[in-house]
């Protein structure tokens, strides 16, 4: 298939498409509007169903019962309406429903703004709604890839029985890159779902459900969803670049703000300074082991977030002080520059070790 | 070659929508192509603008703080964007709309009356094209063909606006490659 020009939130809604998806239920918020609007018109085209809910709670209650229902679903959001969705996603993690949440971070807390943000990754990839659970969550930083990962999350959801979360923020919603679809999934090839409420005619009644009153059954429960989420560990990914034979500094940045710092790297080698890219593509599981790796191949550990610190706390906990690790944010919407980070990495590397 | 081009204009001139042919345009020719609008809080009448950045590698930032090409469609934009211009650069001015040249002397500078030839077409809403094609004419950065074959392919569902876009993008061709041979001469 011929690359298509196409904005971040298309090629998402697109992509869900071309994962077998046929129902989309959501709420509006910028600056992720265009995925709605896209799935408006796309999903009738296929014979499915877009359904604009009265609010985010009241969508994410129609994900559990679409997702019970053994269907592949959908949604997406941005900050403030992902918060409202968490009471919903806490159940489906706990009744073990595969469902597809896209966030488009803007800045908070609260309203905040609508511009470029990375302030939600503690919401993603602790938790976010209440209970011991995790989801999956991956962290595209180029059109192609948040096509790609899209597609990838429907099957991922489905292999775990687990909400996936596919976080952006307002560049890659908003930019166009050129994209392709590299795998087209028809509904009716998906694997059947036995455990799914489809009608119980001939066999024990299936039952989706989030409620253990027993403590010992709830326990159990828990620790069972504990190994499910160790599990995962096997589905970590990262993307390192420029980090052969070691760096001076080592960024460790996903999403927008890896890109940024791609270009950063190449400003700096023309400097004779070697930074190194550490990207995490999975945010949750974190590719630990690796992220390890790299910043022992470094001399001193750069991380950059749009928050005001955020995974920088999952790094210093890989890398437990064998190496210094600094931190560069820009929060509300502010985006950093390539030479603000070639100039925080400057004064990095001039630190005696 | 790499490439970050900023279009700036008052929000209805089609900054958006030259900046999307370009970036069709780079992409068809095998570059590596990204274009990002502005999306903050804009009003009707206010400025509005985008970055196409075009390339043989893999495209890093999206955003650019150091453009090497502005298309300034309005005042407000040149007086916004002129400083963050690259030394060596390239503007390409609405003279139609902006009663004054660029400040920067470490720049070429294509002054086009893009409204003035768009109405003289027959159509003001094209005073768009007539400023892409200025750029792509002194710029050489895609073909004029290329522009021409994306053009019409957007325009398909409007086929009556083809003939006055490619003929706007026409005329403001011939004033940038004009433009660019008359400084190459010195």
């Amino acid at each position: 298939m011929a690359k298509k020009l196409m904005k971040g939130c298309e090629a998402i809604g697109e992509a869900a498409i071309h994962a077998g998806c046929r129902l989309f239920f959501g709420y509006p918020i910028t600056p992720q509007n265009e995925i709605p609007e896209y799935m408006s018109a796309r999903l009738p085209q296929v014979g499915g169903m877009f359904v604009q809910a009265e609010s985010e709670v009241a969508a994410s209650n129609m994900l559990y019962g679409a997702s019970g229902a053994g269907c592949r679903v959908f949604t997406s959001s941005s900050s403030p309406g992902i918060s409202l969705m968490m009471e919903g996603v806490s159940y489906m993690a706990g009744a073990e429903l595969p469902v597809v949440i896209v966030n488009i971070m803007r800045g908070g807390p609260g309203l905040g703004g609508i511009l470029p943000s990375q302030s939600d990754y503690f919401q993603a990839t602790k938790g976010g709604g209440h209970g011991d659970y995790r989801v999956l969550v991956l962290a595209p930083s180029t059109v192609q890839e948040a096509a790609d990962l899209v597609i990838e999350a429907f099957d991922l959801a489905d292999k775990y029985r687990n909400p996936v979360m596919v976080v952006g923020d307002g560049l890659i919603g908003q930019m166009m890159e050129p994209v392709e679809f590299k795998k087209t999934i028809k509904p009716e090839d998906l694997p059947e779902k036995p455990w799914a409420t489809t009608g119980c005619a001939g066999r024990e009644r299936n039952v989706i459900n989030s409620l253990y009153l027993d403590p010992e059954q709830l326990e159990k429960h828990n620790w069972d969803l504990y190994a499910k989420y160790q599990s995962m560990a096997v589905e970590a990914r990262h993307e390192a670049y420029n980090t052969e034979g070691g760096c001076d500094v080592l960024i460790v940045a996903y999403g927008t703000v890896a890109r940024i710092s791609k270009t950063a790297i190449d400003q700096a080698r023309e400097k004779g300074l070697k930074i190194g890219l550490f990207r995490p593509i999975t945010l949750y599981p974190y590719p630990a082991e690796a992220l390890a790796e790299a910043a022992l191949g470094a001399k001193a550990v750069l991380v950059a977030e749009l928050s005001t610190g955020q995974m920088v706390e999952d790094v210093r906990a890989v890398v437990a002080g064998r190496r210094p690790v600094a931190f560069h944010g820009r929060v509300g919407g502010m985006v950093m520059g390539p030479d603000d980070l070639v100039a925080e990495a400057e004064k990095l590397a001039a630190v005696p070790a | 070659m790499h490439s970050e081009i900023v279009l700036a204009g008052f929000g209805g001139q089609g900054v958006l929508l030259i900046g999307k042919l370009m970036a069709y345009a780079g992409m068809k020719a095998g570059h590596e192509v990204t274009w990002l609008p502005s999306y903050g809080p804009e009003m009707r009448g206010g400025t509005c603008n985008c970055t196409v950045v075009m390339s043989d590698r893999p495209i890093g930032s999206p955003i650019s703080k150091r453009p090497h090409a502005l298309i300034v469609l309005n005042l407000p934009s040149l007086d916004k964007f002129e400083d963050s211009l690259r030394p060596g650069g390239i503007v390409v001015v609405n003279t139609s709309l902006i009663n004054r040249l660029p400040r920067r002397t470490d720049v070429t500078v294509v002054p086009v009356a893009a409204n003035e030839i768009a109405i003289e077409l027959g159509n003001a809403k094209a005073a768009n094209m007539v400023a892409l094609g200025a750029f792509v004419g002194a710029s050489g950065l895609v073909e004029k063909e290329s522009v021409d074959e994306v053009l019409r392919e957007s325009f398909a569902a409007r086929p009556k606006l083809v003939a006055i876009n490619e003929e706007a993008l026409r005329r403001g061709f011939e004033i940038g490659q004009a433009h660019a041979a008359a400084v190459a001469a010195g």
